[in-house]
């Protein structure tokens, strides 16, 4: 008998659910005094070096909290260990969402593991915001309005390489290499965007590799003998490495391109050689630690205060607590413009409507911006040339083209 | 003896655990806890797969996350690209895990011990970079891998999606838990275990060896295999990163811990590996990993014959007729004779094959 009541009643609630969930705002996981914010990261496993951003984001809402938080309200964040691992990230975004019932998820980490989650989130419609991936498609609202990424795309990357391209060497004949995966797929997409019409004008040909082969030499070769003058390299870093070597071996001197992804002075540049990377370019959004200019810089010292009272044990060279901070910086201004509201609506709805937000450790001139069409906060990069000792930035802020 | 109610507890215990397993989780558990039991489920007839091979026959298989891969694949890209029902792409994926699972155990005859692990290793850590291969991209999607849809419950019964799912696996993996406690109890399942302990015995008692050994890879990959369905089905997602070497070590791990060559066991190392990563993560966010190797290694050492050891003391009391095992041929009753204390139940075999391996194999084999 007591049985059959709970069914009924299971059988109520799943009739009656929809009404409820359709008529009202829903304002889960905040109280009076506390805010649930959820996300998921690699403490362990193979990426367990991004552990570091989880530690981060866990000091920084600390801060936040120990000066009183926000509209009142504590943060409790709630950071779970995925390992790295999809079904994982299912698992933990589902205690998150179901058992801890957080307000929303943010900067969940991973490309594959942002995709496990992304259509259970999108239907429970909970905010998915600032993602930690640069992979494109999370900069798409029509068909998934709850997921936001932060950092700029590789495509939004190409585009940009395209527009300084086609205003400094309006004659270049491109070579492309890219990995054949989402990653060198989307720098494809970011030239088609950026070139336009006139693709077919500026590339000669795109050559691919695989993530298992052993070296790139051929398509080095195959490329030279287009003719090419500019040379995008849309690789990870040993391959980038790799076509470092084999351009100076050549004695090929194209203008070279070179992913943000593989801009690593020990991962690439030294292993390929320093003085073989001279004039190589490419871009950043953020301000390196290590980078002395930044040195006195107030965006800087501002993180590294915060950095010497709250995670005095951090390695002040890891890029990795200065991408938290900038995050989360983000993230505090959407629930400042949240006011008192803070329904899993309204978070989307501020996540949407930032404007010209100015982040401490990106670079000057670069804002953060979204709109209701527009879930590619991040946009803008400026460009660096390798010296032989350092990347110096140069130029100006340039945008991508793309929506 | 007469029959007391404690004695029918135990001789029905595992019915009684099943229904239990059905009944009370529908009632109590949230779709969240629900998610999470049946992928123990899934782990839980990974991990017998696993055993059925190692455990049972001796043959120490790294690779198995390859079969996991595989099942897991077979019911993604048919579910997605061919919209077959989801519990029509367990029997495709039994038969394809199956006959690769016979197909990999040819060779497997020809190695043993640590030369076969290192084999199956091998399969483990080129599975993420055969999925991501450029000639089937078509089908598995490349690295992005493949969004899958959640069943709902048929016949417009009243369940969630989670109950159904939860209910179909404990379904799937009840007849296949079945079924391995019958081909282990009989005939088959002594020649197994002959053929582990005692390679050259077994032969000359007119044993098959390189039948049972392929038949017994092939049976483990279709169990390791229909897990992976089941858990792709569950997860609603695939992508190769997400078979790596990690999860073939994990069914290992669930192995050892439950106990090697206990049924039984596989449920307690299925729960283990499920549950004991998210605790090491409440305690330690810097070093998660390092919790898990401590409680691992604690496991290891106060219940070296893993969790299913607990479940033989509980079981003492049941009367367990030696004979059967006497009668078959090969008993291991002279090996046993050091320690009386750990009687053999019908279906579980107390010694470990890994520990007892170095004393008891042939001199022909490598070591």
């Amino acid at each position: 008998m007591k049985r059959r009541s709970l069914l009924a009643t299971a059988g109520a609630a799943l009739a009656t659910a929809p009404l409820a969930r359709a008529s009202a705002a829903t304002v889960v996981g905040v109280t009076a005094t506390e805010i649930k914010i959820g996300h998921t990261i690699p403490y362990s496993g193979p990426a367990s070096a991004y552990g570091v951003i989880g530690q981060g984001h866990a000091a920084f809402f600390k801060r936040v909290n120990d000066k009183g938080g926000i509209a009142g309200r504590k943060i409790n964040f709630i950071s779970l260990d995925d390992g790295y691992a999809p079904p994982r990230t299912v698992e933990q975004v589902r205690r998150l969402v179901e058992q801890d019932q957080v307000a929303f998820l943010f900067n969940t980490l991973g490309t594959p593991n942002n995709t496990a989650i992304q259509k259970y989130v999108n239907q429970k419609k909970v905010p998915h915001i600032f993602l930690s991936t640069g992979a494109d498609k999370w900069g798409d609202p029509e068909h998934f309005p709850w997921t936001i990424g932060w950092q700029p795309s590789y495509r939004t990357e190409a585009q940009i390489y395209a527009k300084y391209i086609m205003k400094n060497r309006p004659n270049a004949k491109v070579a492309v290499l890219y990995q054949n995966d989402d990653f060198g797929k989307d720098y494809i997409t970011g030239f088609k965007d950026g070139f336009g019409a006139q693709y077919s004008k500026y590339v000669a040909k795109e050559f691919s590799f695989e993530v298992t082969d052993a070296t790139i030499d051929s398509q080095a070769v195959s490329m030279q003998a287009t003719g090419a003058d500019v040379v995008l390299t849309a690789a990870t870093p040993k391959f980038a490495a790799q076509m470092i070597r084999k351009i100076s071996d050549m004695d090929w001197k194209p203008l070279h391109f070179l992913t943000n992804v593989s801009s690593s002075v020990g991962a690439v540049i030294t292993p390929a050689g320093p003085e073989r990377a001279v004039g190589i370019i490419t871009s950043a959004y953020g301000k390196d630690p290590t980078d002395p200019t930044w040195a006195n810089d107030a965006g800087m010292n501002e993180w590294r205060a915060f950095m010497k009272e709250y995670l005095p044990t951090g390695d002040l060279t890891d890029g990795g607590y200065v991408f938290s901070y900038g995050v989360c910086t983000t993230l505090m201004q959407v629930l400042k413009q949240c006011g008192d509201d803070f329904s899993r609506e309204n978070v989307m709805k501020e996540a949407a409507n930032l404007k010209n937000l100015t982040i401490p450790t990106l670079l000057p001139g670069i804002t953060v911006g979204t709109s209701p069409t527009n879930y590619h906060p991040i946009r803008q990069m400026q460009l660096q040339k390798w010296t032989g000792k350092t990347w110096e930035l140069f130029g100006e802020i340039i945008e991508g083209t793309g929506a | 003896m007469n029959p007391t109610l404690a004695w029918y507890f135990r001789r029905y215990f595992p019915w009684i655990f099943f229904v239990a397993a059905v009944v009370l989780p529908l009632l109590f558990a949230s779709d969240y806890r629900l998610f999470q039991l049946t992928m123990v489920v899934v782990y839980a007839v990974a991990v017998l797969g696993l055993n059925l091979l190692t455990g049972f026959n001796g043959q120490v298989s790294l690779g198995n996350g390859a079969f996991y891969a595989i099942g897991a694949y077979v019911t993604a890209i048919m579910m997605d690209k061919w919209d077959v029902p989801y519990w029509a792409t367990l029997p495709v994926s039994a038969v394809i895990c199956a006959g690769v699972g016979f197909l990999i155990g040819l060779p497997a005859l020809r190695l043993g011990g640590m030369y076969l692990a290192l084999t199956t290793f091998a399969l483990a850590v080129a599975t993420p970079q055969l999925l991501k291969y450029k000639a089937f991209e078509n089908y598995t999607g490349g690295v992005q891998g493949i969004v899958i849809n959640k069943p709902d419950a048929p016949f417009g019964l009243p369940l969630s999606p989670d109950q159904w799912i939860y209910l179909f696996a404990l379904a799937v993996g009840g007849l296949l838990f079945l079924a391995a406690t019958n081909i282990v109890r009989g005939r088959i399942g002594r020649a197994m275990r002959a053929i582990r302990d005692q390679p050259t015995a077994a032969e000359a008692m007119g044993i098959d060896i390189a039948l049972f050994k392929t038949r017994a890879f092939a049976t483990s990959a279709m169990y390791t295999g229909i897990a992976g369905s089941l858990g792709a089905i569950t997860i609603q997602f695939v992508a190769p990163d997400a078979f790596g070497v990690s999860i073939s070590l994990t069914f290992f791990v669930g192995m050892v811990v439950g106990g090697g060559a206990s049924i039984a066991g596989a449920i307690m190392g299925a729960l283990f590996i499920q549950f004991i990563p998210n605790i090491a993560d409440e305690i330690s966010k810097a070093a998660p990993g390092a919790v898990y190797g401590l409680i691992l290694i604690a496991f290891m050492f106060l219940l070296p014959g893993g969790l299913a050891s607990l479940l033989r003391l509980f079981n003492r009391g049941r009367a367990t007729p030696m004979a059967a095992v006497a009668a078959a041929g090969f008993t291991n009753l002279p090996k046993q004779a050091g320690v009386p204390d750990q009687l053999a139940p019908e279906i579980d075999n107390p010694r470990r094959p890994h520990a007892a391996a170095p004393v008891n194999r042939s001199a022909s084999e490598p070591q």
